[in-house]
Protein backbone atom coordinates (compact mmCIF):
# COMPACT_ATOMS: atom_id res chain seq x y z
CA UNK A 1 0.00 0.00 0.00
CA UNK A 2 2.42 2.37 0.86
CA UNK A 3 4.43 1.15 -2.34
CA UNK A 4 1.64 2.83 -4.46
CA UNK A 5 1.23 5.62 -1.93
CA UNK A 6 4.81 6.22 -3.04
CA UNK A 7 4.25 5.92 -6.85
CA UNK A 8 1.48 8.38 -6.37
CA UNK A 9 3.23 11.09 -4.67
CA UNK A 10 6.45 10.77 -6.25
CA UNK A 11 5.08 12.79 -10.05
CA UNK A 12 3.35 15.26 -7.58
CA UNK A 13 6.92 16.86 -5.61
CA UNK A 14 9.72 14.16 -5.56
CA UNK A 15 9.91 13.90 -9.20
CA UNK A 16 7.94 16.63 -10.55
CA UNK A 17 7.90 16.74 -14.25
CA UNK A 18 8.47 20.34 -15.01
CA UNK A 19 10.35 21.33 -12.08
CA UNK A 20 12.77 18.65 -11.15
CA UNK A 21 12.54 16.39 -14.41
CA UNK A 22 11.94 19.67 -16.73
CA UNK A 23 10.35 17.33 -19.18
CA UNK A 24 7.57 18.57 -21.98
CA UNK A 25 8.56 21.93 -21.81
CA UNK A 26 7.24 23.16 -25.16
CA UNK A 27 3.57 23.06 -23.52
CA UNK A 28 4.83 24.37 -20.14
CA UNK A 29 5.87 27.74 -21.65
CA UNK A 30 3.52 28.02 -24.27
CA UNK A 31 0.17 27.45 -22.88
CA UNK A 32 0.36 28.90 -19.25
CA UNK A 33 -0.57 32.65 -20.03
CA UNK A 34 -3.46 31.88 -18.01
CA UNK A 35 -4.04 29.52 -15.20
CA UNK A 36 -6.81 28.47 -16.47
CA UNK A 37 -5.16 27.46 -19.56
CA UNK A 38 -2.37 25.83 -17.92
CA UNK A 39 -5.05 24.10 -15.98
CA UNK A 40 -7.09 22.58 -19.16
CA UNK A 41 -3.63 21.68 -20.83
CA UNK A 42 -2.70 19.77 -17.42
CA UNK A 43 -6.03 17.93 -17.24
CA UNK A 44 -5.99 17.32 -20.91
CA UNK A 45 -1.94 15.77 -20.75
CA UNK A 46 -2.99 13.69 -17.46
CA UNK A 47 -5.88 11.57 -19.21
CA UNK A 48 -3.69 11.01 -22.10
CA UNK A 49 -0.99 9.72 -19.89
CA UNK A 50 -2.80 7.82 -17.15
CA UNK A 51 -4.51 6.00 -20.35
CA UNK A 52 -1.42 5.24 -22.40
CA UNK A 53 0.34 4.51 -19.27
CA UNK A 54 -2.67 1.80 -18.62
CA UNK A 55 -2.78 0.75 -22.27
CA UNK A 56 0.60 -0.21 -22.65
CA UNK A 57 1.57 -1.59 -19.51
CA UNK A 58 -1.26 -3.87 -20.36
CA UNK A 59 0.13 -4.76 -23.81
CA UNK A 60 3.55 -4.87 -22.65
CA UNK A 61 4.33 -8.39 -23.51
CA UNK A 62 2.44 -8.30 -26.79
CA UNK A 63 5.14 -5.60 -28.25
CA UNK A 64 8.58 -6.64 -29.25
CA UNK A 65 11.25 -4.56 -27.91
CA UNK A 66 12.40 -3.20 -31.61
CA UNK A 67 9.15 -1.76 -32.23
CA UNK A 68 8.18 -0.53 -29.21
CA UNK A 69 8.55 3.40 -29.70
CA UNK A 70 6.16 2.87 -33.14
CA UNK A 71 3.69 0.87 -30.83
CA UNK A 72 3.98 3.76 -28.38
CA UNK A 73 3.34 6.73 -30.48
CA UNK A 74 0.66 5.04 -32.46
CA UNK A 75 -1.30 3.87 -28.74
CA UNK A 76 -0.59 7.95 -27.33
CA UNK A 77 -1.49 9.61 -30.60
CA UNK A 78 -5.11 8.20 -30.92
CA UNK A 79 -5.56 9.15 -27.66
CA UNK A 80 -4.46 12.36 -27.89
CA UNK A 81 -6.90 12.84 -31.49
CA UNK A 82 -10.03 11.25 -28.64
CA UNK A 83 -9.12 13.45 -26.58
CA UNK A 84 -8.88 16.73 -29.45
CA UNK A 85 -12.45 15.47 -30.77
CA UNK A 86 -14.67 15.25 -27.29
CA UNK A 87 -12.70 18.95 -26.23
CA UNK A 88 -13.97 20.58 -29.75
CA UNK A 89 -17.28 19.06 -29.07
CA UNK A 90 -17.81 20.01 -25.59
CA UNK A 91 -15.74 21.98 -24.09
CA UNK A 92 -15.48 24.67 -27.52
CA UNK A 93 -14.25 27.78 -25.22
CA UNK A 94 -11.55 25.53 -23.85
CA UNK A 95 -10.55 24.15 -27.49
CA UNK A 96 -10.13 27.51 -28.36
CA UNK A 97 -7.66 28.57 -26.04
CA UNK A 98 -5.22 24.99 -26.00
CA UNK A 99 -6.51 23.92 -29.62
CA UNK A 100 -2.91 24.66 -31.29
CA UNK A 101 -1.15 22.61 -28.53
CA UNK A 102 -3.30 19.62 -27.92
CA UNK A 103 -1.94 17.51 -30.98
CA UNK A 104 1.72 18.16 -29.78
CA UNK A 105 0.66 16.22 -26.73
CA UNK A 106 1.23 13.55 -28.71
CA UNK A 107 5.49 14.64 -28.74
CA UNK A 108 5.44 15.19 -24.98
CA UNK A 109 8.36 14.06 -23.35
CA UNK A 110 6.55 12.97 -20.06
CA UNK A 111 4.07 10.95 -22.06
CA UNK A 112 6.54 8.99 -24.27
CA UNK A 113 9.01 9.25 -21.10
CA UNK A 114 6.33 7.76 -18.54
CA UNK A 115 5.89 5.19 -21.25
CA UNK A 116 8.90 4.17 -21.80
CA UNK A 117 10.26 4.14 -18.32
CA UNK A 118 7.85 3.12 -16.11
CA UNK A 119 4.21 1.63 -18.05
CA UNK A 120 6.43 -0.88 -19.78
CA UNK A 121 8.22 -2.07 -16.80
CA UNK A 122 5.09 -2.41 -14.51
CA UNK A 123 2.46 -3.49 -13.51
CA UNK A 124 -1.24 -1.86 -15.02
CA UNK A 125 -1.94 -0.78 -11.56
CA UNK A 126 0.99 1.04 -10.75
CA UNK A 127 1.11 2.17 -14.01
CA UNK A 128 -1.91 4.05 -13.78
CA UNK A 129 -0.79 5.68 -10.39
CA UNK A 130 2.25 6.89 -11.97
CA UNK A 131 -0.11 8.62 -14.18
CA UNK A 132 -1.95 10.28 -11.82
CA UNK A 133 0.41 10.89 -9.84
CA UNK A 134 2.86 12.44 -12.75
CA UNK A 135 -0.49 14.28 -14.45
CA UNK A 136 -1.08 15.65 -11.34
CA UNK A 137 2.31 17.47 -10.91
CA UNK A 138 2.39 18.36 -14.41
CA UNK A 139 -0.95 20.16 -13.86
CA UNK A 140 -0.22 21.69 -10.32
CA UNK A 141 3.35 23.05 -11.74
CA UNK A 142 1.37 24.29 -14.98
CA UNK A 143 -1.50 25.92 -13.13
CA UNK A 144 0.89 27.84 -10.51
CA UNK A 145 2.83 28.75 -13.29
CA UNK A 146 -0.15 30.04 -15.00
CA UNK A 147 -1.72 31.79 -12.20
CA UNK A 148 1.59 33.41 -11.60
CA UNK A 149 1.90 34.78 -15.55
CA UNK A 150 -1.67 35.99 -15.18
CA UNK A 151 -1.43 38.14 -12.15
CA UNK A 152 1.71 39.67 -13.32
CA UNK A 153 0.42 40.23 -16.20
CA UNK A 154 -3.19 41.03 -16.76
CA UNK A 155 -3.60 41.39 -13.10
CA UNK A 156 -6.14 38.48 -12.56
CA UNK A 157 -6.28 35.31 -11.19
CA UNK A 158 -8.34 32.37 -12.92
CA UNK A 159 -10.06 35.52 -14.48
CA UNK A 160 -10.89 36.86 -11.13
CA UNK A 161 -9.77 40.70 -11.14
CA UNK A 162 -7.24 41.57 -8.41
CA UNK A 163 -6.02 45.05 -9.49
CA UNK A 164 -6.67 46.66 -13.00
CA UNK A 165 -5.01 45.66 -16.20
CA UNK A 166 -3.07 49.09 -17.38
CA UNK A 167 -0.78 48.10 -14.41
CA UNK A 168 0.50 44.53 -15.28
CA UNK A 169 3.59 43.83 -17.08
CA UNK A 170 2.80 42.42 -20.59
CA UNK A 171 6.17 40.71 -20.56
CA UNK A 172 4.73 37.73 -18.28
CA UNK A 173 2.03 36.86 -20.88
CA UNK A 174 4.59 36.89 -23.77
CA UNK A 175 7.20 34.28 -23.70
CA UNK A 176 9.72 35.84 -21.56
CA UNK A 177 8.11 36.04 -18.73
CA UNK A 178 7.46 32.20 -18.97
CA UNK A 179 11.54 31.61 -18.62
CA UNK A 180 11.49 33.83 -16.22
CA UNK A 181 8.74 32.74 -13.77
CA UNK A 182 9.89 28.67 -14.74
CA UNK A 183 13.03 29.72 -13.62
CA UNK A 184 12.28 31.35 -10.29
CA UNK A 185 9.91 28.38 -9.69
CA UNK A 186 13.08 25.62 -10.19
CA UNK A 187 15.09 27.55 -7.85
CA UNK A 188 12.59 27.49 -5.11
CA UNK A 189 11.97 23.50 -5.36
CA UNK A 190 15.40 23.25 -5.79
CA UNK A 191 15.84 25.43 -2.96
CA UNK A 192 13.03 23.44 -0.14
CA UNK A 193 14.81 19.95 -1.80
CA UNK A 194 18.30 21.03 -0.26
CA UNK A 195 16.95 22.61 3.22
CA UNK A 196 15.12 19.53 3.41
CA UNK A 197 17.83 17.05 2.89
CA UNK B 1 2.62 -14.52 -20.73
CA UNK B 2 6.09 -14.35 -22.02
CA UNK B 3 7.22 -11.25 -23.73
CA UNK B 4 7.36 -11.92 -27.32
CA UNK B 5 10.87 -12.03 -29.81
CA UNK B 6 11.41 -8.91 -32.04
CA UNK B 7 11.29 -11.73 -34.91
CA UNK B 8 10.14 -9.83 -38.33
CA UNK B 9 6.52 -12.03 -37.89
CA UNK B 10 6.09 -10.94 -34.27
CA UNK B 11 6.56 -7.14 -34.93
CA UNK B 12 4.24 -7.02 -37.91
CA UNK B 13 1.34 -8.74 -36.69
CA UNK B 14 1.86 -6.74 -33.35
CA UNK B 15 1.54 -3.18 -34.81
CA UNK B 16 -0.79 -3.99 -37.54
CA UNK B 17 -3.12 -5.02 -34.74
CA UNK B 18 -2.51 -2.17 -32.59
CA UNK B 19 -3.09 0.31 -35.72
CA UNK B 20 -6.39 -1.50 -36.85
CA UNK B 21 -7.88 -1.49 -33.23
CA UNK B 22 -6.70 2.09 -32.95
CA UNK B 23 -7.99 3.04 -36.31
CA UNK B 24 -11.37 1.54 -35.33
CA UNK B 25 -11.42 3.51 -31.75
CA UNK B 26 -10.55 6.54 -33.64
CA UNK B 27 -13.92 6.23 -35.91
CA UNK B 28 -16.15 5.39 -33.42
CA UNK B 29 -14.75 8.46 -31.42
CA UNK B 30 -15.26 10.81 -34.69
CA UNK B 31 -18.96 9.89 -35.33
CA UNK B 32 -19.72 10.08 -32.32
CA UNK B 33 -18.61 13.64 -32.01
CA UNK B 34 -19.00 14.64 -35.30
CA UNK B 35 -22.29 15.78 -34.91
CA UNK B 36 -21.74 17.85 -31.68
CA UNK B 37 -18.97 19.97 -33.11
CA UNK B 38 -21.06 21.22 -36.11
CA UNK B 39 -23.68 21.77 -33.46
CA UNK B 40 -21.30 24.05 -31.19
CA UNK B 41 -19.94 25.47 -34.38
CA UNK B 42 -23.55 26.44 -35.39
CA UNK B 43 -24.47 27.73 -32.13
CA UNK B 44 -21.23 29.68 -31.79
CA UNK B 45 -21.88 31.53 -34.80
CA UNK B 46 -25.85 31.95 -33.75
CA UNK B 47 -24.37 33.55 -30.68
CA UNK B 48 -22.55 35.92 -32.12
CA UNK B 49 -24.76 37.05 -34.65
CA UNK B 50 -27.45 37.53 -31.49
CA UNK B 51 -25.09 39.61 -29.89
CA UNK B 52 -23.88 42.10 -32.76
CA UNK B 53 -27.62 43.26 -34.37
CA UNK B 54 -30.99 44.88 -32.87
CA UNK B 55 -33.61 42.82 -31.62
CA UNK B 56 -35.03 40.76 -34.27
CA UNK B 57 -37.15 37.77 -35.25
CA UNK B 58 -36.44 35.68 -38.12
CA UNK B 59 -33.55 33.46 -38.34
CA UNK B 60 -30.61 35.19 -39.58
CA UNK B 61 -28.46 32.13 -39.92
CA UNK B 62 -30.92 30.57 -42.64
CA UNK B 63 -31.61 33.21 -44.90
CA UNK B 64 -27.54 34.48 -44.97
CA UNK B 65 -26.00 34.72 -48.67
CA UNK B 66 -22.81 35.65 -49.50
CA UNK B 67 -21.80 39.28 -50.92
CA UNK B 68 -18.81 39.91 -53.59
CA UNK B 69 -16.93 43.09 -52.72
CA UNK B 70 -14.13 45.10 -54.34
CA UNK B 71 -10.94 43.15 -53.86
CA UNK B 72 -12.75 39.74 -55.00
CA UNK B 73 -13.47 37.72 -51.81
CA UNK B 74 -16.76 36.79 -50.94
CA UNK B 75 -18.30 37.93 -47.34
CA UNK B 76 -21.44 35.77 -46.02
CA UNK B 77 -24.04 38.43 -44.96
CA UNK B 78 -26.48 37.54 -42.18
CA UNK B 79 -30.16 39.88 -42.86
CA UNK B 80 -31.40 40.38 -39.03
CA UNK B 81 -35.57 41.17 -39.60
CA UNK B 82 -38.43 42.16 -36.73
CA UNK B 83 -41.60 41.48 -38.40
CA UNK B 84 -40.16 40.99 -42.11
CA UNK B 85 -38.72 44.77 -42.16
CA UNK B 86 -34.85 44.59 -42.00
CA UNK B 87 -33.25 45.78 -38.80
CA UNK B 88 -29.68 44.89 -38.87
CA UNK B 89 -27.01 43.00 -40.53
CA UNK B 90 -24.08 41.08 -39.59
CA UNK B 91 -21.07 40.26 -41.84
CA UNK B 92 -19.17 37.85 -41.10
CA UNK B 93 -16.11 39.80 -42.51
CA UNK B 94 -12.11 38.34 -42.22
CA UNK B 95 -8.83 40.21 -43.16
CA UNK B 96 -5.09 38.60 -43.58
CA UNK B 97 -3.64 41.72 -42.40
CA UNK B 98 -3.15 40.59 -38.70
CA UNK B 99 0.41 39.69 -36.72
CA UNK B 100 -0.43 36.07 -37.16
CA UNK B 101 -2.79 34.35 -39.07
CA UNK B 102 -6.76 35.14 -39.88
CA UNK B 103 -8.76 37.43 -38.06
CA UNK B 104 -12.59 36.45 -38.55
CA UNK B 105 -15.35 38.91 -36.77
CA UNK B 106 -18.92 39.50 -36.71
CA UNK B 107 -19.87 42.71 -37.30
CA UNK B 108 -23.07 44.02 -36.83
CA UNK B 109 -24.47 47.06 -38.10
CA UNK B 110 -28.09 48.53 -38.12
CA UNK B 111 -30.04 50.27 -40.72
CA UNK B 112 -28.75 53.76 -40.69
CA UNK B 113 -25.26 52.62 -40.95
CA UNK B 114 -24.05 52.67 -36.90
CA UNK B 115 -21.70 49.51 -35.86
CA UNK B 116 -23.72 48.08 -33.31
CA UNK B 117 -21.39 45.57 -32.02
CA UNK B 118 -18.77 42.78 -32.99
CA UNK B 119 -17.41 39.95 -32.00
CA UNK B 120 -13.92 38.12 -32.98
CA UNK B 121 -14.60 34.84 -34.01
CA UNK B 122 -11.36 33.46 -34.63
CA UNK B 123 -7.52 34.97 -33.98
CA UNK B 124 -4.32 34.02 -33.43
CA UNK B 125 -3.00 38.04 -31.95
CA UNK B 126 -0.27 38.09 -29.42
CA UNK B 127 -1.86 37.55 -25.97
CA UNK B 128 -1.92 40.18 -23.50
CA UNK B 129 -1.27 42.71 -26.56
CA UNK B 130 -3.04 41.88 -30.03
CA UNK B 131 -5.93 39.05 -28.40
CA UNK B 132 -7.33 42.90 -26.25
CA UNK B 133 -9.12 43.43 -29.39
CA UNK B 134 -12.41 42.24 -28.52
CA UNK B 135 -12.70 44.53 -25.48
CA UNK B 136 -10.51 47.42 -26.24
CA UNK B 137 -12.56 48.51 -29.54
CA UNK B 138 -16.17 48.45 -27.65
CA UNK B 139 -14.40 50.04 -24.09
CA UNK B 140 -17.69 52.82 -23.53
CA UNK B 141 -15.59 54.62 -21.11
CA UNK B 142 -13.13 55.13 -23.83
CA UNK B 143 -14.36 57.24 -26.70
CA UNK B 144 -11.41 57.40 -28.82
CA UNK B 145 -10.68 53.70 -28.84
CA UNK B 146 -14.54 52.11 -29.04
CA UNK B 147 -16.11 51.55 -32.26
CA UNK B 148 -19.49 50.64 -31.03
CA UNK B 149 -22.54 53.22 -31.55
CA UNK B 150 -20.34 55.20 -33.94
CA UNK B 151 -21.79 56.42 -37.06
CA UNK B 152 -19.68 55.11 -40.21
CA UNK B 153 -17.93 58.39 -41.33
CA UNK B 154 -15.17 56.90 -44.12
CA UNK B 155 -12.90 57.58 -41.20
CA UNK B 156 -12.64 54.22 -39.32
CA UNK B 157 -9.10 53.78 -39.39
CA UNK B 158 -6.19 54.27 -36.83
CA UNK B 159 -5.20 57.02 -35.71
CA UNK B 160 -1.64 56.53 -37.06
CA UNK B 161 -3.39 56.31 -40.64
CA UNK B 162 -5.33 59.46 -40.63
CA UNK B 163 -8.31 57.91 -38.79
CA UNK B 164 -9.84 58.55 -35.42
CA UNK B 165 -9.62 55.62 -33.37
CA UNK B 166 -6.89 54.83 -30.65
CA UNK B 167 -4.97 51.85 -31.78
CA UNK B 168 -4.54 49.06 -29.12
CA UNK B 169 -0.86 49.75 -27.20
CA UNK B 170 1.94 48.02 -29.17
CA UNK B 171 -0.45 46.39 -31.34
CA UNK B 172 -0.76 48.52 -34.20
CA UNK B 173 -0.87 45.74 -36.72
CA UNK B 174 -3.62 44.02 -34.80
CA UNK B 175 -5.39 47.23 -34.75
CA UNK B 176 -5.04 48.15 -38.73
CA UNK B 177 -5.98 44.12 -39.42
CA UNK B 178 -9.37 45.14 -37.38
CA UNK B 179 -10.35 48.07 -38.92
CA UNK B 180 -9.48 46.69 -42.46
CA UNK B 181 -11.72 43.68 -41.33
CA UNK B 182 -14.41 46.18 -40.38
CA UNK B 183 -14.07 48.51 -43.46
CA UNK B 184 -14.35 45.39 -45.45
CA UNK B 185 -17.54 44.25 -43.54
CA UNK B 186 -19.01 47.64 -44.41
CA UNK B 187 -18.46 47.17 -48.11
CA UNK B 188 -20.89 44.43 -48.07
CA UNK B 189 -23.13 45.95 -46.02
CA UNK B 190 -23.63 49.02 -48.26
CA UNK B 191 -23.94 46.45 -51.16
CA UNK B 192 -26.92 44.83 -49.50
CA UNK B 193 -28.61 47.98 -47.85
CA UNK B 194 -29.02 49.83 -51.70
CA UNK B 195 -30.10 46.71 -53.20
CA UNK B 196 -32.76 46.50 -50.34
CA UNK B 197 -33.29 50.21 -50.86
CA UNK B 198 -33.77 49.62 -54.79
CA UNK B 199 -35.99 46.17 -53.87
CA UNK B 200 -38.76 48.63 -51.83
CA UNK B 201 -38.52 51.60 -54.62
CA UNK B 202 -39.69 49.17 -57.72
CA UNK B 203 -41.84 47.17 -54.63
CA UNK B 204 -43.88 51.06 -54.43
Amino acid sequence: MSKNLNILTNGIIKENPVLVLLLGMCPTLGTTSSAINGFGMGIATTFVLICSNLVISLLKNFIPDKVRIPAFIIIIASFVTVVEMIMQAYMPPLYESLGLFIPLIVVNCIVLGRAEAFASKNTPLSSTLDGIGMGAGFTLALTVLGAIREFFGTGKIFDFTVYPEDYGLTTFVLAPGAFIVLGFLIVIVNKLKTTKN
Amino acid sequence: MEKLKSSFKNMLLSLALISIVVACLLAVVYKMTEEPIKQAEKQRKENAIKEVVPDFNNNPAEEKFEVEISDGSKLTVFPAKYDNKLVGIAVETNTLKGFSGEIRIMAGFDVDGTIKNYYVLKHAETPGLGAKMQKWFSDPSKPDQNVINRKWNNNINVKKDGGDIDAITAATITSRAFVDALNRAYEAYLKVIQNDSEKQESAK
